[in-house]
């Protein structure tokens, strides 16, 4: 006989919606979904709320507010268990670009009146706020890969989540080298895998959407790309500046070789 | 050993031959700005008029000012993947109540015909038959798989910019592990295949095809076709002595400044031909009731792959680097009693910032000296 059903929570923060939208994107898995879990809140999905606590949080976005820098706070005393999803979540999104840049700048320029605007200084991952149990890399995040880490949550086992490069999914997918075979740079090597190599798949080189592999060697493949492919020092900080800007390792690599310069 | 000349006319009776007797063709075919191996139905399949200009990091392919149908080097696949599959279910278990029913995966049934194996791809075969099943524990994929063989080699008769299986002494001429090999003849006004059988399959298979004899002339033909390739070894690398070189080099710098440059992204490991890690993966269902156990490639350049209680243990690039390359050109030796590379140069090639194995060991060789 099981005993109740764990209570899941999806939660909002500074994001498109793209992650949430992959979990809907599950259609028949997600009706299994709600047959071994209660889907206790989850407003982008349906309106009836059961309060909390929640066994299990899945967090998109980043904090960019004060308010949401609250927020979170609550999420996570609600939560036993919490998992953040997504590159905002994970690392701060394309927001984060604000990071390299002053933001009341920004605000000064975009909005007819900044002095409405309450906004923080940079936009940081949950994990810099909260403590996080898991997170899931990814713009957006694999259906297969959201479904793995809670099919591991409710049977109380590891996610099957492999850290390494994208290379290693295009090599098992036979898929040849974009940037050996027709010197298309690609941020496959420093990448972590998750989406099955989709753009090398489709000749293509990889965007980083999964964002930096574990022990990811940023400096030497820019070295190869500056030097060997031609790409202008500009663009390969710019490559590394797009939904995972402020994740440490590309962040790191992105302002030395600006501070390096041409 | 029998030799015999098949024309280029009647080179598609081999296709057809090989069907007859019930394999299925795999071979060198172009996909994607590379030659790789894939399925292959007829003649017209194969790189024909093509080859490939190779360099550390760079592949290109080029267009050939002839018809040759082996006119190229090896690419970015390898055999392997027919006979240690990248992806496999072990096997899947389902839960009903208070049952549990295991069911194990079938076995390979297709006989397949490797068409165009390479000396130093041969030996790769040779190796790894070793790992899975010389030993006490074989795996029953790949030997099924194995025994349901047909390897028709290709001599080589050209060389590529990063090969060097003259200095691993496993080519650039076919002296075993084939049924068949072909030489293949190429002028302006003659287009030929010279066939030699080194099995009873391979004999078979060529009572089938439409041969005459060859003459001691043509006999040469493959002496000088595989003395031209030997001269163009794009690669050179000194073996004396190597185990106890790199054995006695655990410290040395150059392991630092290789780090540097190695991004641990692990195409060298996956692109050989030896490498044969892989890792068990357990996964369930959301109801729990389906559980599955796949076997996939894995390599020495992930940090899971040496993850023990309390973290990995190679955890600096380093000593990842340092691994791969010792096990294959030293420890290999200890282990399976041949040395772990066979001079292909996809390592080489496909490193996506060009680290040479060749470089690196020699590098530290000459340090010494």
């Amino acid at each position: 006989m099981k005993s109740r059903k764990p209570k899941l929570a999806v939660w909002k923060f500074a994001s498109c919606d793209g992650c949430q939208l992959t979990i809907l994107d599950c259609e028949d898995e997600f009706l299994k979904l709600a047959s071994e879990i209660e889907i206790a809140y989850f407003p982008e999905a349906t309106k009836k709320v059961v309060k909390g606590p929640y066994d299990l949080s899945l967090v998109e976005g980043s904090i960019t507010t004060p308010h949401d820098a609250k927020r979170i706070q609550e999420v996570r005393n609600a939560s036993k268990y919490l998992v953040t999803i997504g590159a905002c979540a994970t690392s701060g999104g394309i927001q984060a670009l604000r990071n390299f840049q002053n933001v009341a700048q920004f605000a000064s320029i975009v909005y007819a009146r900044p002095d409405y605007i309450q906004t923080l200084e940079k936009s940081t991952p949950i994990s810099a706020n909260v403590k996080v149990d898991f997170e899931l890399q990814g713009c957006p995040i694999s259906k297969h890969q959201i479904l793995e880490v809670i099919s591991a949550f409710l049977n109380h086992r590891k996610p099957q989540i492999p850290a390494h490069s994208v290379c290693m999914e295009c090599k098992a997918k036979g898929v040849v080298c974009v940037m050996v075979a027709k010197g298309i740079p690609c941020l496959g090597p420093i990448t972590h895998a998750g989406c099955g190599a989709l753009c090398p798949a489709y000749n293509r080189g990889c965007y980083g959407c999964y964002g930096p592999k574990e022990t990811p060697n940023i400096p030497s493949l820019m070295r190869w790309w500056e030097g060997e492919l031609g790409v202008k020092r500009q663009d390969s900080v710019r490559v590394l500046r797009t939904f995972n800007s402020a994740a440490k390792p590309f962040e790191e690599a992105s302002t030395q070789m600006e501070k390096e310069g041409a | 050993m029998e030799t015999a000349i098949l024309s280029r006319e009647n080179f598609g009776a081999l296709f057809e031959s090989l069907n007859k007797l019930g394999y299925s063709i795999v071979g060198p075919t172009i996909k994607d700005g590379a030659i790789i191996y894939d399925r292959l139905q007829e003649v017209s399949d194969l790189p024909i008029g093509w080859t490939d200009e190779q360099t550390a990091g760079k592949y290109r392919l080029e267009r050939r000012t002839d018809e040759a149908l082996f006119g190229y080097n090896v690419g970015p696949h390898s055999w392997k993947k027919y006979l240690f599959p990248p992806r496999r279910r072990l096997w899947k278990a389902n839960r009903d109540g208070k049952t549990l029913k295991i069911e194990t995966e079938s076995l390979p049934e297709e006989k397949l015909a490797f068409l165009g194996v390479r000396a130093c791809e041969i030996q790769a075969i040779l190796v790894q038959d070793k790992v899975f099943q010389g030993g006490t524990h074989k795996d029953p994929y790949y030997q099924t798989q194995r025994a349901r063989l047909i390897v028709i080699a290709a001599n080589c008769t050209e060389a590529g910019g990063t090969c060097f299986c003259v200095s691993m002494k496993t080519g650039p001429r076919c002296t075993k592990g084939f049924d068949l090999v072909i030489t293949e003849i190429l002028e302006a006004s003659r287009h030929e295949f010279v066939l030699e059988a080194g099995t009873p399959t391979g004999q078979e298979l060529l009572a089938h095809l439409p041969v005459r004899a060859a003459t001691p002339q043509e006999e040469q033909r493959v002496d000088e076709g595989v003395a031209n390739a030997a001269r163009q070894m794009g690669r050179h690398l000194d073996t004396s002595g190597i185990k106890e070189l790199l054995q006695r080099n655990y410290e040395h710098p150059r392991w630092r400044e290789v780090a540097q440059r190695c991004l641990t992204c692990a195409n060298c490991t996956i692109v050989c031909p030896t490498c044969f890690c892989s890792t068990v993966e357990d996964t369930s269902d959301l109801t729990g009731d389906h559980a599955e156990r796949w076997r996939n490639w894995d390599s020495c350049f992930t940090m899971d792959f040496s993850h023990v209680h309390g973290g990995s243990v190679r955890s600096s690039p380093l000593s990842r680097y340092r691994q791969w390359m010792t096990h294959k050109l030293a420890s290999w030796h200890d282990q399976f009693d041949t040395s772990g590379c066979v001079g292909c140069g996809r390592c080489i090639t496909w490193c996506p910032v060009g680290i040479d194995i060749t470089e690196e060991t020699n590098a530290i060789r000459k340090s010494e000296s």
